[in-house]
């Protein structure tokens, strides 16, 4: 056994712009385990519900993260309506699963972007965000925001697309697909690509399972679960099934993201093509009633659970989110050891960590 | 067809147009949706203060006696929850973000409304 070493990684890290913090534990170059802490950006989000009455947490609850802003606003208000019983128009439900698709289509290709760059591929990470470019305007242009959409409001949404611009939109996205082909295909089949991520940071369908990881990481592992299959918006109503890859390396990780910006396109188009004219909000009367609601939904990183428990008032009792990253931070810490310090980086991104959300 | 993928993916980079634009020289273009900043059209405000009461940043003041309306720039989020509660129509979302400053004390915009004349008294005439 040879001498044992601790190398500190993170919460600064040049590959990882997450403040997570790692201790490695070290024998010559092979990890063989890693202590993780978190706790660097936490801001105290979920307390000032009892400060801002529930119309204007959309807004805060928005700003947990700055990827899947648009899931976490849909999140707060399906779990706010769910708890006042509140049904909300058909083209609402339809809008909200167009804008959450983008929003899954926009975080794959940064996430692909973050992960060429970790293997120390330049060119490969500035197309990639060169491409997610024209997602983020087709937000800017449909919602007003870039990253923070504020459209979401309980009851519906604030903005309506237009069906001359859904077609528009189309058009953008069919071209986005044409260039993410192009740049998936590098993922996919280089050679020196793959000796990067291939057989690295296996996690077996059983590990994946009991240690209740979700999202990519889980559906990497053979894993058939996407919480879209519970029909919440207007998922009951498009056609698709959840993508599964059976290795469960970072190979097989990085291809359900592929995979998965192609059926979230898909499932754009579907959206496009079925979409009910109509209103776009309900009136919300009174306040949440006392009561608990829960609600899961699928993040571009997995699972993500919304508790809300009201009072009677127009201030929530408390409100509660499991983030994805915070699952898969377990599932993390089973990959690493044994594993190649060099490939540390590679494995801690492969989860997709979003700290910011985890700590909110 | 590797090949061919690299070849017009060079050709783009040498001879096309560049992906990032030129920012101070060209100016960013906005939608006209784009959420830049909150402004107020004071002579349609009442100083109910339900904006300042509802933003969820607290960056708006409104003083009812003084006439004064005001918000601070850096605290406002931009969400535009002020613009939909407000019942007078008065606040809108130009589509200008706002500038950056050097000096602390730009952040905050105050507007005041017309001060009344006071009511001079009529002097009665003897005709
Ligand atoms: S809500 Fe409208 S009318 Fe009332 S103070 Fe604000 S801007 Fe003025
Ligand atoms: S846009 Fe939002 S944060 Fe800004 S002043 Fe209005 S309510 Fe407050």
């Amino acid at each position: 056994m040879g001498e044992r070493t601790i190398i500190p990684f993170g919460p600064q890290h040049p590959v990882l712009p997450e403040p997570l913090h790692l201790d490695l534990i070290l024998e010559d170059e092979k990890v063989v385990g890693a202590v993780p802490s978190i706790g660097f950006v936490h801001r105290g989000l979920e307390k000032l519900v009892e400060k801002r009455d529930f119309h204007e947490m959309v807004y805060v609850i928005e700003r947990v993260c700055g990827i899947c802003s648009f899931i976490h606003g849909q999140g707060y208000c399906q779990t706010v309506e769910g708890l006042m019983g509140i049904e909300i128009p058909e083209r609402a439900k339809y809008l909200r699963t167009i804008w959450a698709e983008l929003s899954r289509v926009h975080s794959h290709i940064l996430w692909l972007g973050l992960m060429a760059d970790a293997y120390g591929f330049e060119s490969l990470f500035m197309h990639c965000w060169r491409v997610r470019e024209k997602v983020l305007d087709i937000f800017e242009e449909t919602t007003g925001g870039r990253v923070i959409f504020s459209v979401c409001r309980v009851g519906g949404v604030w903005k309506d697309i237009d069906n001359d611009t859904l077609k528009r939109i189309v058009t953008v996205l069919k071209d986005v697909e044409k260039e993410i082909k192009e740049l998936s295909d590098v993922f996919i089949k280089d050679y020196t690509v793959q000796k990067r991520t291939r057989g690295v940071g296996v996690l077996t369908y059983q590990e994946a399972i009991d240690l209740g990881a979700v999202g990519p990481t889980l559906r990497g592992s053979g894993v058939p679960m996407d919480m879209r299959k519970l029909g919440y918006a207007a998922y009951g109503e498009l056609d698709f099934e959840p993508i599964v890859e059976k290795d469960g390396d970072c190979y097989a990780r990085t291809l359900v993201r592929v995979r998965e910006v192609f059926q979230s396109l898909d499932l754009i188009y579907q959206a496009v093509n079925k979409i009910p004219d109509g209103e776009i909000a309900t009136k919300v009367r009174g306040n949440p009633p006392a009561g608990e609601f829960i609600s899961r939904l699928e993040q571009p990183r997995g699972q993500v659970i919304y508790y809300a428990k009201g009072n009677g008032t127009k201030y929530l009792d408390r409100f509660r989110v499991r983030t994805p990253t915070f699952a898969n931070i377990a599932p993390l810490l089973k990959m690493l050891p044994g594993s190649d310090l060099a490939d540390v980086p590679i494995l801690a991104l492969t989860i997709d960590p979003c700290i910011s959300c985890t700590e909110r | 067809m590797g090949f061919n993928v690299i070849g017009k993916t060079i050709m783009k980079s040498l001879f096309g147009k560049p992906a990032t634009a030129m920012y101070p020289i060209v100016k960013n273009e906005f939608y006209p949706n784009t959420r830049g900043r909150i402004e107020n059209d004071i002579t349609l405000c009442n100083y109910c203060g339900l904006c300042g009461r509802r933003c969820p940043a607290g960056a708006i003041e409104v003083s009812k006696p003084e006439k004064k309306w005001e918000i601070d720039r850096t605290r406002c989020i931009v969400c535009n929850f002020c613009v939909q509660v407000c019942a007078r129509n008065a606040l809108s979302t130009e589509r200008h973000y706002t500038t950056p400053m050097t000096d602390k004390s730009k952040r905050i915009t105050t507007l005041y409304g017309e001060k009344e004349e006071p009511v001079k008294e009529k002097v009665q005439e003897n005709a």
